[in-house]
């Protein structure tokens, strides 16, 4: 029916003539032979399987397709919102969590400040009883020294003293006195105090 | 055929490839099986795959079906509610039966050998007039007699009211008819259009011009081809949108 062959009837004619023939044959058979599209006698049967497919269809889609993949997008939708809320509830417990190690961090530290205050104070109260400790002991030794200087003083002292007596009686023996020993220490008494 | 056309030269059938005939048989019923039957059902066993098999795991990270299935109902969902608003939304079901219809019809005519149901004129009318009529029907059982403001352009002069009322109306009447060639007729034109050059492409085989003639026929399919690939998405998605815009006039006439 619309099998309007054309025939380039003498190929050695060229392109001219075939495109000629061409042109002619596409009008041709729009003209001749009419549009398939216009051939109401296929209406029916396009119309019944166009309705019978767009039901079908309509059911397919409407029925299984669409809650289907609306059912997936709201999923998603859910998914996306409660990963977001759960990582903003993450973000929160680690900012917590960050500000916990925070504040350990400070207390450790005072902490730390307070125990090493606490030792300083300590070993300075050691000190201070070490040190009055020597201060005492220093103060005993030099009070056991200045003893004993008085001591060797006093010693000296009377050994000056019996020198005296021995000299002076021996000076008044070899003077050919005799020497009474009580006149004797009585003089070297006076000489001394004087 | 074959025979002949290399007996004879070059043959041009452009609109051969959209005549409806019955696969088994010579009897052409209103219920006999057609080209026509075969394209629409593998029209609906694609629906099936892509949109029912595709979305079986129902994954939260979907996979390339699922992204393409989700992707055709964001796409369609979010057409419907901008343009008819939010009391649209429930008549999104019939558009996207509608838009996933004539997308795949559009995308497996351009299969080569295969026969473009959306091509007819008696398929889109059908889908126009369906669209025209549920739009009207709506419209008036929505707004009573207030549906009839869509003719009464209060914001125009009063003088001038009357002469927009006719206007407004014989185009009210052309939806359909616009509605339904649109599709048609691109669909039509850009198959034809290919064939044409593709009964050039052979030319090599009876003339030295040929030469020349053959490879810019070849790439002018692949060109027309390309184009095609737009157009099928291209009026998919006008007639749908469309149909949206009647939709809105149905529900807020006012605008």
């Amino acid at each position: 029916m619309a099998n309007t062959t054309t025939t380039a009837t003498d190929v050695a004619e060229g392109t001219a003539e075939a495109v000629g023939h061409a042109a002619d044959a596409a009008g041709h058979a729009a003209e001749s032979a009419g549009m398939p599209q216009l051939d109401f006698s296929t209406f029916p049967n396009q119309i019944f399987w166009l309705l019978v497919t767009l039901v079908v269809l309509y059911f397919i889609l409407a029925k299984i397709a669409l809650p289907r993949l609306a059912g997936i997008l709201a999923d998603r939708q859910g998914r996306i919102t409660s990963d977001l809320e759960m990582a903003q509830k993450l973000k929160d417990q680690a900012q917590e969590a960050e500000k916990a190690y925070q504040q350990a961090l400070i207390d450790a530290r005072s902490e730390a400040g307070k125990i090493v205050s606490a030792a300083r104070a300590e070993i300075q109260a050691d000190l201070d009883k070490a040190t009055a400790k020597a201060d005492a002991e220093i103060a005993a030794r030099a009070a056991e020294s200045a003893k004993r200087i008085d001591e060797i003083r006093a010693g000296a002292v009377a050994s000056v003293s019996e020198v005296a007596k021995d000299t002076a009686e021996a000076i008044v023996a070899a003077l050919g006195g005799k020497a009474d020993a009580k006149s004797v220490a009585a003089a070297v008494a006076a000489r001394m105090k004087g | 055929m074959a025979a002949e056309t290399e007996a004879q030269g070059l043959t041009f059938h452009p609109m051969d490839q959209f005549k409806v005939g019955p696969l088994f048989g010579d009897a052409l019923s209103a219920f006999s099986i057609t080209n026509v039957t075969l394209w629409m059902a593998i029209a609906v066993l694609c629906v099936i795959v892509l949109f029912v098999l595709g979305t079986a795991k129902r994954s939260v990270v979907p996979g390339r079906m699922q992204s393409i299935a989700e992707l055709a109902y964001g796409f369609v969902y979010k057409m419907v509610e901008d343009v008819t608003g939010h009391d649209g939304v429930k008549y999104f079901p019939y558009i996207f039966t509608l838009f996933v219809f004539i997308a795949f019809s559009n995308f497996l005519g351009l299969l080569p050998g295969a026969f473009t149901t959306t091509s007819h004129v008696a398929v889109t009318a059908v889908m126009a007039v369906m669209v025209f009529l549920f739009v009207t029907i709506l419209g008036f059982a929505k707004n009573g007699l207030h549906f009839l403001g869509l003719f009464w352009v209060s914001s125009a002069p009063l003088a001038l009211r009357p002469i927009l009322a006719v206007i407004e109306l014989i185009s009210y009447f052309v939806r359909p008819v616009s509605h339904s060639i649109r599709l048609a007729g691109n669909m039509m034109a850009g198959h034809a259009v290919i064939k044409v050059f593709a009964a050039f492409a052979p030319l090599v085989l009876f003339s030295a011009v040929g030469y020349a003639v053959t490879p810019l026929s070849i790439l002018a399919i692949v060109a027309m081809y390309a184009l095609e690939i737009l157009v099928a998405f291209i009026q998919a998605y006008v007639f749908t949108i469309l149909t949206c815009v009647y939709l809105r006039d149905a529900l807020h006439p006012g605008h």
